[in-house]
């Protein structure tokens, strides 16, 4: 018996199978482009010969939703894309992760207007934030390590670390602008502004 | 086609409908009632106007001097002898209607849909009038000026996906 260990030499490699299974699922991330706008331009950019990003695990783009892992919301989601949106991430099996990506998909941008959301984590639940209009395929790159190495250090075989977040992540739905102008219309008394950038 | 000619065209045609002829910028533009939109339009496409470049509307709420809510401006150009004519009407809030105009121009087709969608200005007439570029839930009319920029809220009304559910 030990004869036989022994031929077995340094073939043989004890781990736990989290680490094992964080390992291949860190390094094979399989990304979804969800590109509404020029962050999509950055996106097409860091997956070309330039910047590469399939020197880093995560090249193979795939387009329906069912063999993705990874998705990157590059660009500004209005709302006529946002059930679209939230179609493809239930969609998509698990485990999976988001990036959102740029300061619309952020936070809505620039585009503070009815149509646009104000930052797809209002209604998803969203990894790794990029800033940036847009970012630097460089921050994408950055972005896609720093979720690798999210995944290598709290993912679990299991995937019950997913489980635990329970409690919408984003920014609540309605911020104080809108609570203000929904009280001025029904005719209702203001509340004083809890932050007054004047002083 | 001169300006002059096709002034008087219109005016012989109808003696009866009060026009209101300017010129701006080298431009002819022509006034009328609402009511009178479709015989002019209509009389217009007979003289040659074969092409409507452009029907859009516009909200004059709190523009100084208007005295009218909504101008519809119909822009008509006739490719044979290159003549361009816009012609405008109004109109005001209970009976926002119009008679369209997709008989005479199939362009006309989306942009009366885009207004609809826009303004709240419905054609009568139209073969499929419902909203082009909002969703089909939405009730306001976004670019009518006493809606609010940020919206009523129609950008936050969606379920929350947390972690956990998904």
């Amino acid at each position: 018996m030990a004869g036989q260990v022994k031929q077995l030499g340094d073939s043989v490699l004890l781990t736990r199978l989290d680490a094992v299974a964080n390992w291949a699922r860190a390094n094979s991330l399989w990304p979804m482009p969800f590109a509404t706008a020029c962050c999509g331009i950055e996106l097409m950019s860091t997956a070309a010969s330039r910047h590469d990003l399939s020197r880093f695990g995560s090249e193979v783009m795939r387009f329906t939703p069912r063999q993705c892992d990874l998705m990157i919301v590059a660009g500004r989601v209005v709302m006529k894309m946002l059930p679209v949106l939230q179609r493809i991430w239930l969609q998509m099996p698990e485990p999976k992760w988001c990036i959102s990506m740029g300061a619309c998909a952020c936070t809505g941008g620039v585009f503070d207007t009815y149509a646009v959301v104000q930052g797809v984590d209002r209604f998803l639940p969203v990894d790794v934030y990029v800033p940036g209009c847009p970012p630097r395929p460089e921050q994408l790159i950055r972005s896609v390590m720093d979720l690798q190495q999210k995944i290598k250090d709290r993912g679990t075989f299991s995937g019950k670390e997913f489980g635990l977040r329970i409690i919408p992540e984003g920014p609540p739905r309605f911020d104080e602008d809108e609570i203000r102008r929904m009280r001025e219309r029904n005719g209702l008394p203001l509340l004083d502004p809890k932050y007054n950038p004047l002083h | 086609m001169e300006f002059e000619q096709i002034k008087n065209s219109v005016s012989g045609a109808f003696p009866a409908v009060s026009l209101s002829w300017s010129e701006f910028r080298g431009q002819l533009r022509l006034g009328i009632n609402a009511s009178a939109v479709k015989q002019i339009l209509s009389y217009l496409r007979t003289l040659g106007f074969d092409m409507l470049i452009d029907e859009t509307a516009v909200d004059l709420l709190e523009y100084p001097d208007a005295r009218d809510r909504f101008e519809v401006v119909y822009c008509l150009l006739s490719t044979e002898t290159a003549t361009r004519i816009i012609v405008k009407t109004w109109l005001n809030e209970p009976d926002l209607e119009l008679p369209s105009v997709c008989d005479l121009w199939q362009s006309a087709n989306w942009m009366e849909r885009e207004i609809f969608d826009m303004f709240g200005i419905r054609f009568d007439g139209h073969p499929n009038l419902k909203r082009l570029l909002l969703p089909e839930q939405f009730t306001a009319f976004p670019m009518r000026r006493d809606y609010p920029v940020k919206g009523r809220g129609e950008r936050h009304n969606f379920p929350v996906y947390t972690r956990a559910q998904s």
